[in-house]
């Protein structure tokens, strides 16, 4: 291959890895792409496809990221291709104005899917989309304002979302308001009361497992508590399912095993089966009236498109079958077990596992821990990201239709990329 | 580098699904290939007594949905291919490690893994049960793909003997069942890397499929079984084991009798002896409107399979006695355009008289030059240089003597053993030359020393590599902070895809009261 066409899509053409990241910078993003060469991990994705991305270089990846979950099925899994391919030869993303055969069929599928009590569907096109229509919608129905949501929650950034979450992202932008858009610490029912007790409070907004902050895991009963409080509050519960949804966590929604029946519940990233972007808000009856009262309300040219909604019945369709509920189970027993072995043999370095399911978050014992790992587990053919809010921990999630063999794969290269970070880190600290 | 595009043919309806009961048995066999022998064989036990204890209904269900067969000759496979299985080898190992110190050898079991069973319409719930029980002795995971023509009685059969496995303790998805078998999903199933082993019992076609699809195969051929009955035999128990082997079941087992060769000094007595035991000896006229019948064209008419002799006799014109069980269909020479001596999965028993034994194994032989070869032969003789030539010469793998040949081939009422698949070996196109048993699901580890008399064999005595598990396998997704939680959402929920609707809400709304009952305190 001469270097001329070295990267010749086509579409386009690069003439080495080295132009890319230039013009990336130069055109795109020179924050993020400096970032990430400074961080050693000097990624352009190219060919992927299974659970595996390559570099532009050839350099094959196991994808325990799966940025978030989109890639929960795989990345271009085959059913999802052919669904898409399919619904091509037919449908283009559909007037969002007209009542529309794509997305009332998905709409009747997510609320079959769904805790009893949710009756209506609302479409968005990213999830920070979706989180906005959350809280507009929670707005409308209780006629308050304000949304309460954890420190370093995560929702988006959206106008409305970046709010709920750190404020490192919204001062940025000068959208901090913590006057409409209050913050509590994480598993602390009494600060959470607090606030609530004002009866001024629209929703409280919740991860299931708050993942950007290293998926702390809710105390038992905290979140069956949270509803209660609502209940007692008069305030809505949004679960934002974003991540925790679609089977990760052993069941297709996570909030489900809390026995909790939230009054909107929100999904993105994997319902898009990585293939197609979507994201859907599911709302009770109560919270619906908007949907009556002004159905032009919230539009979006993109939300529910009807390509995403057959993408994303699809996505719904593999995500339910016994066979890969099973499988998750399966799998999350596994590398559970595996995790814990990596443990045993580094216990003053590999602190902790917070899972459930196959949403996975690795403490390590140093306050940029994860980094060092993220970086050796680069070097050694997997690809899981650090906590942006708690860099303390990795965010480990593996897909939901791993076979055992690459789950053998990825747990042989985890120990190994966990070593060599140990070394990392304690050859630093002789030196500091 | 973009790849050319658009290349990827289009999964027909039902194959991804097929796939991931695939690759949910790859897991589900792993799990299970480190269960140890008791918990196995507590398991087994369960499985079968669930299939058994609804033996009766699947029997009257099979004959119902495919039309073929004797319900009560159905029953007793039944109970043969599930708690008989069980008894039969109760005794044997297929785990435990195997320490041999004179050949300082040890060796390991090793399951298969995923077994794909493609099942038959003759013999759909015995088949079913067979190799369910053959891949849990062995701790292997099945997936079954049933006849269409038996799909529901099959499913049901099989998905009641997996909630039993389960319950006993066996990994989730050792055991499942296609509900909507085709022929692009069998094929899919069949040439998938992740199939170990295809247990192919069924139509040469798929037969042949099996062994061209690239994995291991154990598939047999079709029988064709010759009969010969010399005059030293006892003809009276003679004719009775003929006419109840020839009609149990009507038919339908591939062991059947098909062509019935008698010395014809001992002919006249074992034609009288079999009358009386049901069978009806027919006229030439008649028997040329039975051949027109079953036969048309010449070809067999797979609607008179497992069919009532009765009516096959009504259809043909044919009068004959209320409790006939059998046609005997007489005819002078064993050639390929005579369509008696195919093979009839019908109670119609084609019948040649040979001036002596010699003439009687040409026959034989000729008989299986048709189809059969490799598959079974019976005779009925007290003479061991006969039966001796007879085996010697017929080219089969095993010769059933004194014994109807339906059942003693599958090794109900021989030694042989018991089974619903018969090895048609090397003559018959197949891998394995035996009847189909635990064994041939499994391979060995060995583990082999130096011979070097210096060089010690270290001792093994007490070490097993298996473990028993304690708690359901895979063990529920709980919260790592909340691992003694009982699961909130139990697996009816989302298994629901198993249930009917109805019943899925009523479990739906108990389940949501009782969480509510938790949660509110
Ligand atoms: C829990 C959660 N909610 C919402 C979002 C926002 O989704 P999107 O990036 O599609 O706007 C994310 C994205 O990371 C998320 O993790």
């Amino acid at each position: 291959m001469s270097d001329a066409t070295a990267l010749d899509y086509g579409f386009f053409s690069f003439a080495s890895k080295d132009e890319v990241l230039e013009k990336s910078k130069e055109y795109w993003n020179p924050g993020k792409t400096s970032f990430w060469s400074e961080s050693g991990i000097p990624l352009v994705i190219d060919r992927r496809e299974e659970y595996f991305i390559y570099d532009v270089s050839g350099k094959r990846l196991i994808d325990a990221h799966l940025n978030g979950g989109t890639y929960n099925l795989g990345h271009r899994n085959r059913e999802m291709v052919q669904a898409i391919t399919v619904a091509m030869q037919h449908f283009d993303m559909g007037n969002h104005h007209f009542p529309s055969l794509a997305r009332t069929a998905l709409a009747e599928s997510l609320i079959a899917s769904a805790p009893k009590n949710l009756t209506k569907v609302i479409y968005g096109s990213g999830g920070g989309e979706a989180i906005d229509i959350a809280i507009k919608t929670a707005r409308h129905a209780t006629q308050k304002r304000k949304i309460l949501s954890i420190i370093k929650a995560y929702h988006g950034h959206t106008g409305l979302a970046v709010g709920t979450g750190d404020d490192r992202f919204s001062k940025l932008f000068l959208s901090d308001n913590e006057e409409d858009f209050p913050h509590v610490p994480f598993n602390d029912l009494e600060a959470m009361e607090e606030v609530l007790k004002g009866r001024d409070i629209a929703a409280v907004i919740m991860e299931t497992i708050p993942a950007t902050y290293g998926f702390p895991l809710p105390n038992p009963g905290y979140l069956e508590a949270v509803k209660q409080l609502c209940e007692k509050y008069d305030a809505l519960y949004i679960a934002d399912e974003v991540q925790t949804g679609l089977m990760r966590t052993g069941e297709l929604w996570g909030i489900t095993k809390h026995g909790i029946e939230p009054d909107i519940l929100v999904t993105g990233k994997g319902i898009s089966g990585g293939m197609y972007p979507i994201a859907a808000v599911l709302v009770s009856e109560r919270c619906a009236g908007w949907l009556t009262e002004d159905g032009f309300g919230h539009i979006s040219t993109f939300g529910g498109a009807e390509l995403g909604c057959i993408a994303a019945l699809k996505a719904l369709e593999i995500c339910n079958r016994p066979e890969t509920r099973s499988m998750v189970h399966y799998i999350s027993d596994f590398i559970g077990r595996g995790l814990r072995e990596i443990q045993a043999t580094y216990p003053d370095w590999f602190i902790g596992i917070r899972q459930n399911g196959v949403v996975m978050g690795l403490e390590f014992a140093d306050p940029q821990g994860a980094k060092f790992v993220m970086k050796r587990l680069y070097e050694n053919g997997v690809w899981a990201i650090f906590s942006t809010l708690d860099p303390r921990v990795l965010q480990y999630k593996p897909g939901i239709l791993v076979k055992p063999e690459l789950a053998e794969e990825l747990l042989d290269r985890t120990e190994v990329g966990i070593a060599k970070a140990r070394a990392d880190v304690m050859s630093e600290r002789k030196f500091r | 580098m973009v790849d050319t595009m658009f290349e990827m043919p289009l999964d027909p309806a039902g194959v991804p699904r097929g796939r991931a009961m695939i690759e949910r048995a790859e897991w589900a066999a792993r799990a299970f290939a480190t269960y140890d022998a008791a918990t196995v064989q507590r398991i087994v036990d369960a499985t079968a007594q669930a299939g058994a204890a609804r033996s009766k209904e699947f029997a009257e269900w099979a004959v119902r949905e495919t039309g073929y067969g004797v319900a009560e000759h159905k029953l007793l496979k039944n109970l043969a291919c599930s708690t008989g299985i069980a008894a039969k080898y109760r005794a044997s190992d297929y785990i435990d490690v195997v320490i041999d110190s004179s050949d300082k050898m040890v060796e390991v079991p090793r399951p298969a893994g995923v077994v794909l069973a493609l099942t038959p319409s003759t013999n759909p719930v015995a088949t079913v049960m067979f190799k369910i029980m053959l891949a849990l002795l062995t701790r292997n995971a099945i997936v079954i793909s049933p006849h269409p023509y038996a799909k529901a009685v099959c499913a049901e059969a099989a998905r009641t003997m997996a909630a039993a496995a389960v319950a006993a303790g066996a990994p989730d998805g050792c055991i499942q069942v296609v509900e909507e078998p085709s022929i692009p999903l069998i094929n899919a199933l069949m040439t998938d890397p992740r199939t170990d082993v295809i247990l192919a019992t069924g139509g040469t076609p798929m037969v042949r499929a099996a062994y061209r699809s690239g994995n291991p195969a154990i598939g047999v051929g079709p029988g064709n079984v010759p009969v010969l009955v010399d005059a030293t035999a006892d003809l009276n128990a003679t004719a009775q084991r003929i006419v109840e082997s020839k009609s149990f079941d009507n038919s339908i087992l591939c062991t059947n009798e098909s062509v019935l060769i008698v010395e014809e000094s001992a002919a006249a007595a074992l034609l009288n002896a079999m009358t009386r035991a049901g069978a009806h000896l027919l006229s030439d006229d008649e028997r040329d409107r039975v051949r027109d019948l079953v036969f048309p064209e010449g070809h067999f008419d797979p609607k008179w399979v497992g069919k009532d002799a009765t009516a096959i006799a009504a259809a043909a014109n044919v009068r004959v006695n209320a409790r006939t069980k059998i046609l005997v269909a007489p005819f002078d020479l064993v050639v390929p355009e005579e369509p008696l001596a195919h093979e009839k999965l019908c109670p119609v028993l084609g019948l040649v008289r040979v001036p002596n034994v010699s003439r009687g194994i040409d026959a034989a032989q000729a008989v299986l030059r048709i189809t059969g070869q490799g598959h079974s032969a019976a005779i009925h003789s007290s003479n061991p240089q006969t039966i001796m030539a007879f085996s010697a010469a017929v080219r089969v793998l095993r010769v059933s003597v004194n014994v109807g040949n339906s059942l003693g081939a599958s090794g109900i009422e021989t030694n042989l053993a018991p089974t619903m698949t018969i090895g048609t070996g090397f003559l018959g196109r197949s891998s394995v030359g035996e009847n189909l048993e635990p064994k041939h699901l499994i391979n060995w580890t060995r583990i082999a020393y130096n011979t070097d008399a210096l060089v010690p064999m270290a001792d093994f005595a007490g070490l097993t590599p298996w473990h028993t598990p304690t708690a359901a396998v895979p063990a529920y997704p709980r919260a790592s902070n909340d691992l003694t939680a009982a699961p909130l959402v139990p697996s009816t929920v989302a298994m629901s895809n198993d249930a009917p609707d109805e019943l899925r809400d009523e479990i739906r709304r108990l389940i949501i009261e009782e969480l509510n009952a938790i949660v509110r305190g």
